[in-house]
């Protein structure tokens, strides 16, 4: 019987593999994916290099608007003139708006008497103004209060905790940042995999329910090879797009670099120059994840929920004829799926040891994901050794479950069962 | 020789087989007969090893039912279907090496059936660029390729055209010759009538009647016959023959008469020629043989009072 299962899982894997819409996908993906990243790299490009230009009229000459000019920020002052004339220049230059500040400010609610005209009013330049000005005004009344500004400046202090553990290793918040970043990708990524493949394992389930053609093969092989092999077969065309995705992807990575070179090489240039410590220092961190349990636990967590959830995706496949009555049964598969990765975005930053994480790390609907969020965070060997010894009793009684209705739903036709009578075939 | 033992087996509350004991000498054609949801297919599903009874036991030449025992039986169920996308040769030789058989075997097996059913350019074509009928001979094809002892049959002939299904029908009795069990199932009881020399039939999951063919018939003969007869004057023949014999379907015709009689045991066919000899002219004498149907209809409703 070894013999048929190996013949089940390569002829899933052809038909998967064969499919056109997985070539497609498979290669147009990547493109599709680089395209849309220089795509907004270029766009958010030119949107940076574009210089806003805007009109002032200052009769107080509160605004110093030579010592605010940035590249991204021309000011053009206006003297002698009334507001309209102002405004009227402003529009006919198609300047990006006009700041006017009528008279010399006393009390501390300007809100009313400082306006800025504008018709494309960016978050960017009102801020920008913002700040400028309370600054300006803070320093002005500071002065007036006798305070200099000079030592004011000297005396401000920024403070960053050193974040230790208690065994003395070094940690901060950049490292959690990182540490959640990791989990969070290899949580998403079995999330997306089990929906993704775990549909198409249901729909290659109704296929060949609706063909017709499962009793022939049933007649020559076990049901739950056929299950097994199905879900196999599968796996491994989904790992085969995962390999080509990252193989295309860096390739991709690589050619267009080489086109743009110049400008990325720019780009990584004045990240080193400003944040040289700081990529040295997320670099450091990234090699302090515990990687290699991560790797390990991620590809174990992997094979167990998607298994988990794939047979239960192919007993469903087997109940119903048809995609459209699969709805209903979709909502508690999902459910889970979506729990974990809030779960995991949620409780898991905030706490990651706390009662929340701790729960949904060893129920085992939810561990996979969960589980692998904490585990940069650093969970002691024994409880992922319980969370995963109760994942794969689970699984094992899934896959009977699911082989149980699948037996008896394969051969059934017609009406659309109920959860009910799905727990009745169980006892067939 | 196939035995199956005090099979039972239940859906739920719903009783499909009940205390189902029926033998299939080898080499024989097997008639399953009862209407539609007796529990034929489940015994078939049983001996195919797609469900299990709940109780009861199936012997293959007094040896208990085993796995490999699939490789032996071929089996064509009444729902069929092959995968669309797939292309003639793929499929076949998957079906087959599924069933056991090496890969360059079923090759040759497979272009020689070609060759028998005279589709020899097929084995690139994609079923779902197939008719209905060519896809059968796929099918018909599949479930022999690896020559089983025995050949199950579920309703063979529904969704067959006409053409493919005689071509089948032959290739059937040809390999039944050369040796190979064939069992059959179908409520259209006359559409295997002419093909079993052995049938069960079933009514309601219980076996209500089996054996051979020909010797049921003759036990449900009841001294009935068919009678054409020239005269002149029915009225005269009728009145003389109906205080001794039970008349039916009488049709009278201008110069003859049609009608069957049924005649008391102590009869024979020769005592009831006599009779009739001296009243005209017998065109034709037969006695009735009753159709499968009939017995079926007679049998069911014996049981169910």
């Amino acid at each position: 019987m070894h013999r048929n299962l190996k013949l089940i899982i390569t002829r899933e894997y052809l038909a998967r593999v064969k499919n056109k819409t997985f070539v497609v996908m498979t290669f147009l993906s990547p493109l599709i994916m680089t395209a849309m990243f220089f795509l907004v790299y270029y766009l958010t490009m030119v949107n940076n290099q574009e210089v806003k230009t805007i009109g002032i009229l200052d009769p107080t000459s509160l605004y110093t608007y030579e010592a605010n000019s940035t590249d991204n920020f021309q000011f053009k002052k206006y003297e002698n003139t009334d507001l309209n004339s102002a405004l009227i220049d402003v529009m006919e230059k198609e300047y990006d708006g006009l700041l006017y500040i009528p008279k010399e400010i006393e009390s501390s609610d300007y809100e009313s008497e400082i306006e800025f005209f504008s018709n494309a009013a960016g978050n960017a330049i009102i801020s920008k103004i913002e700040n400028d000005i309370s600054k300006i005004i803070t320093n002005k009344k500071l002065e007036k209060a006798g305070v200099d500004i000079s030592k004011l400046n000297d005396a401000k202090t920024r403070i960053d905790l050193k974040i230790e553990n208690f065994s003395g290793e070094k940690t901060s918040k950049i490292e959690s940042y990182i540490k959640i970043f990791f989990g969070g990708i290899a949580g998403y990524l079995i999330m997306m995999f089990i929906i993704i493949y775990g549909n198409m394992i249901m729909r290659s389930v109704i296929e060949e329910k609706t063909n017709r053609i499962v009793e022939i093969i049933i007649s020559s092989v076990k049901p739950v090879d056929l299950m097994l092999g199905k879900i196999i077969g599968t796996s491994l065309a989904g790992v085969t797009q995962f390999v080509l995705w990252t193989i295309i992807g860096s390739f991709l990575l690589v050619v267009v670099s080489s086109v743009f070179g110049v400008e990325i090489n720019q780009v990584n240039h004045t990240a080193t120059a400003i944040e040289n410590n700081e990529f040295a220092y997320i670099l450091q961190s990234v090699m302090n994840l515990p990687i290699l349990l991560l790797c390990v636990m991620f590809i174990i967590y992997f094979v167990l929920g998607y298994f988990l959830y794939s047979a239960i995706y192919a007993a469903i496949g087997a109940a119903v004829d048809s995609e459209t009555d699969t709805q209903q049964f979709m909502f508690p598969i999902i459910m889970p799926l979506m729990l974990a990765v809030y779960v995991g975005f949620f409780s898991v930053i905030n706490n990651p040891h706390g009662m929340i994480s701790v729960v949904f790390s060893h129920i085992p609907l939810t561990s996979p994901i969960v589980m692998l969020m904490r585990i940069p965070f650093g969970v002691a060997w024994w409880e992922i050794l319980i969370s995963v010894l109760i994942l794969m009793i689970s699984v094992f009684m899934m896959v009977r479950i699911g082989a149980k209705i699948y037996k008896v739903g394969i051969l059934k036709y017609g009406k659309k069962p109920t959860f009910k009578e799905m727990f009745k075939w169980l006892k067939y | 020789m196939i035995v199956a033992q005090n099979i039972n087996k239940s859906f739920g509350k719903h009783q499909a087989l009940t205390n189902f004991s029926i033998e299939i000498p080898e080499q024989s054609i097997y008639g399953l007969l009862g209407p539609n949801g007796a529990g034929k297919t489940t015994f078939l599903r049983i001996l195919n090893q797609i469900s299990v009874p709940d109780s009861g036991e199936i012997l293959i030449n007094n040896e208990l039912l085993k796995k490999s025992d699939i490789q032996h039986i071929g089996y064509l169920p009444e729902e069929r279907g092959l995968y669309k996308s797939m292309k003639v040769g793929e499929q076949i030789l998957y079906l087959a090496q599924l069933k056991g058989l090496s890969k360059t075997e079923a090759k040759k097996r497979m272009f020689e059936w070609f060759e028998k059913l005279k589709i020899e350019d097929w084995s690139q074509k994609k079923i779902q660029d197939l008719s209905k009928g060519m896809a059968q001979k796929i099918q018909f094809i599949v479930t022999v390729i690896h020559q089983p002892k025995l050949l199950i049959f579920d309703e063979p002939f529904s969704g067959f055209d006409p053409v493919n299904a005689q071509i089948i029908k032959d290739q059937i009795l040809a390999l039944n010759r050369q040796g190979t069990t064939i069992l059959f199932s179908t409520h259209r009881m006359e559409s295997v009538e002419e093909l079993c020399n052995h049938m069960a039939l079933i009514h309601q999951s219980h076996k209500v009647l089996d054996g051979k063919v020909s010797e049921i018939k003759n036990s449900f003969k009841n001294n009935t016959f068919e009678v054409k007869l020239e005269t002149e004057n029915s009225e005269l023949v009728l009145s003389s023959l109906q205080p001794r014999f039970e008349l039916h379907q009488i049709k009278a015709f201008s110069n003859h008469l049609e009608f069957q009689m049924k005649a008391a045991d102590n009869f024979s066919e020769n005592d009831i020629l006599r009779e009739l000899i001296q009243l005209g002219k017998v065109q034709a004498f037969a006695e009735r043989i009753p159709s499968v149907n009939e017995i079926f209809i007679q049998k069911v409703a014996g049981y169910a009072s």
